[in-house]
C-alpha cells in the first residue's frame, strides 16, 4: 500500500515538477538564442520563479466561458487535454525499477493514452464557439491524424527491434549500436512526437500570428494554465518516451543500477533542449507543407526502417 | 536548392546555438543605466543667469510651449547726470514638456545660452499637469548638464578659430 503511494505520488510529483523545469529551459534557452536574456526578476536569481509567479497570476485571473459555448465541454477539455499526460508518467521508467507500473504492454498504452490528447484539443476547438478556435482545431485534428502513424509506426520499429512492449523491457534490451540502426525512426519519432503536442514548427492549430490562439483562444486563467501545463507535460513525455526508447533510458557509461535516474534525467533534458533549439530555428510549417512532410516523407521512412528492423532482426 | 538536403535546417540550428553561447547585450535597465551618447536629448535646463528675457525662445518654439513672464525695473543711475537704466526681470519660465517635442530650436536660438540639453530622461509624472517645470525645476536641471564634448578632429574649424588664426597670420589660409 505504502509502495504504491510513493509510485504513483513519484510519478505525480515528476508531472508536476519536470514541466516548470523544461518551461524555464525554454524561457531562458530561446532568450539567449535570441540574443536576449530571458527572466531574470522573478526569484532574484536569474529569474527562477517566473513560471511560479505565472502560476499564481494564472490562478488570480477571472474564468471567462463565452455566452454561446457549450459551457460543460468547455470546462472539460483542460483536463481530457492534461490527465492523459499525468497516465503516461505513471508508466515511465526512471531508472531499473523505479518505475510508477510496469506494465508488459506499457508502450501500447502510452501510444494509446497520447491520442486522447487530440479529443480534449478538438472539445476546446468546438465548444468555445469561435470561427479562430474552429479553425485551430481543424487544423490540429488533420494534424494529428496524420502524424499518428508515423509515431506509432517508429515506435513499433524499436518494440520489434526489442521484442516486447514493456518499456523496463526495451530499455533493458537496448544496444549502443541501435543508434545507428535505428536512427532513422528515432528521427520519424522525434519529428512526429512534435507534431503530435503541437511544438513549433508543427504548431498550425495555435499559430499565434494567424489564429489568435487557435483552439486556446477563448481560454483565460487556470484552465489555460492547465493547457499550458500540458503543453510542457507533452514535451517531456515525448522527450521521456525518446529517450526511453531510442537513447537507452537508465543506460549510462556507468553505475546504472545507482545512477540510472541520473542518466535519464539528462537525456530527457537535453531532448526537451532539443525540442526548444528546433522552435526557435525553424518557421512553421503550412497545412500542406505539414501534411506532405507526414505522408510522403515520415511515413515511407519509417516503412523502409520496419523493413529493415525485420531483416536484420531474422539475419542475426 | 543546392548541396545535402537539410544543409540549410543544419545550418539554422548552429546559428541559434552559436547565438546563444555569445553574451547578451541587453543591459538590465533600472540596475544599469543606459550608456548615452554625447549631447543627448533628454530635458532643457534654464539658466536663470543669462535670461534677459528676449523671448526668442517662446517666439520659435513651434509648439508655443514655453510660457513667460516678465515686468521692468528701472535701475537707479550708478552716478550723477546719467540714465536710469530699464532691466527685464523674468518672473515665470515655464516650459511644457508635455507639449514640447525636444526639437531644441529654443536651445538654438537663445542669443545669450540661458537654455541647455541635459541627458537626464527620468521625469516620469503620474498628472499631466506636473510635466509643466517652472523656474526653478529648470534652474535644478542645470546641475545635470554635462560639459560640451570635444570638437570633431576632422570637422570645419569653428568660425571664431578661423577668424582668430586668419588675425595671426593675415597671409595664410584661415
Amino acid at each position: 500500500m505504502l509502495e504504491l503511494l510513493l509510485r504513483v505520488g513519484g510519478a505525480l510529483a515528476a508531472f508536476l515538477v519536470l514541466p516548470l523545469v523544461v518551461g524555464q529551459m525554454e524561457h531562458k534557452a530561446m532568450a539567449h538564442m535570441q540574443g536576449r536574456l530571458g527572466p531574470m526578476y522573478a526569484g532574484g536569481f536569474h529569474g527562477w520563479a517566473q513560471l511560479v509567479a505565472d502560476g499564481v497570476k494564472f490562478v488570480q485571473k477571472e474564468e471567462i466561458v463565452p455566452a454561446r459555448a457549450d459551457k460543460p465541454v468547455f470546462r472539460l477539455a483542460p483536463a481530457v487535454g492534461l490527465i492523459p499526460y499525468l497516465l503516461v508518467f505513471l508508466v515511465l521508467p526512471l531508472g531499473p525499477g523505479l518505475v510508477g507500473q510496469d506494465l508488459d504492454i506499457g508502450l501500447f498504452l502510452v501510444l494509446a493514452i497520447v491520442g486522447i490528447g487530440v479529443v480534449g484539443m478538438l472539445m476546446a476547438a468546438w465548444a468555445s464557439s469561435n470561427k479562430y478556435s474552429l479553425l485551430g482545431g481543424l487544423r490540429g485534428a488533420a494534424q494529428l491524424l496524420g502524424y499518428e502513424l508515423p509515431f506509432v509506426l517508429s515506435a513499433a520499429s524499436v518494440a520489434m527491434a526489442a521484442g516486447t512492449l514493456s518499456l523496463s523491457g526495451i530499455v533493458e534490451a537496448w544496444e549502443p549500436w541501435w543508434l545507428l540502426w535505428q536512427a532513422p525512426a528515432m528521427v520519424v519519432f522525434f519529428v512526429a512526437g512534435l507534431a503530435e503536442i503541437r511544438r513549433p514548427p508543427f504548431d498550425m492549430p495555435i499559430a499565434d500570428s494567424e489564429l489568435v490562439f487557435g483552439y486556446l483562444t477563448e481560454y483565460t486563467g487556470l484552465r489555460f494554465a492547465l493547457f499550458l501545463l500540458a503543453e510542457y507535460a507533452g514535451i517531456v513525455v515525448v522527450s521521456a518516451l525518446t529517450t526511453v526508447l531510442f537513447l537507452g533510458g537508465w543506460r549510462g557509461p556507468f553505475a546504472d543500477a545507482e545512477l540510472g535516474w541520473l542518466w535519464t534525467l539528462l537525456k530527457v533534458l537535453a531532448v526537451s533542449f532539443v525540442v526548444i533549439w528546433v522552435r526557435v530555428a525553424y518557421p512553421r510549417l503550412r497545412e500542406d507543407q505539414l501534411q506532405r512532410l507526414c505522408w510522403l516523407v515520415l511515413v515511407p521512412v519509417v516503412l523502409g526502417q520496419l523493413v529493415l528492423t525485420a531483416v536484420v532482426k531474422v539475419a542475426l | 536548392m543546392s548541396g545535402i538536403p537539410g544543409s540549410g535546417l543544419a545550418r539554422g540550428l548552429a546559428i541559434t546555438l552559436r547565438t546563444m553561447t555569445r553574451r547578451a547585450h541587453t543591459r538590465q535597465y533600472p540596475d544599469a543605466k543606459p550608456s548615452l551618447p554625447p549631447r543627448s536629448r533628454g530635458v532643457i535646463a534654464l539658466f536663470e543667469e543669462n535670461c534677459t528675457v528676449c523671448m526668442l525662445c517662446a517666439r520659435e518654439c513651434p509648439d508655443w510651449c514655453i510660457y513667460i513672464d516678465s515686468h521692468k525695473e528701472t535701475v537707479p543711475p550708478r552716478e550723477e547726470g546719467a540714465r536710469a537704466r530699464q532691466r527685464n526681470v523674468l518672473d515665470r519660465f515655464a516650459i511644457d514638456f508635455a507639449l514640447c517635442m525636444y526639437c531644441g530650436i529654443c536651445i538654438e536660438v537663445c542669443p545669450f545660452d540661458a537654455l541647455f540639453w541635459t541627458p537626464e530622461f527620468e521625469y516620469a509624472e503620474y498628472d499631466i499637469r506636473e510635466l509643466t517645470h517652472e523656474k526653478d525645476r529648470l534652474r535644478d536641471w542645470m546641475w545635470t548638464v554635462p560639459p560640451p564634448p570635444a570638437h570633431d578632429p576632422n570637422g570645419e574649424p569653428a568660425k571664431e578659430v578661423a577668424a582668430a588664426n586668419k588675425a595671426l597670420d593675415p597671409g595664410a589660409a584661415g
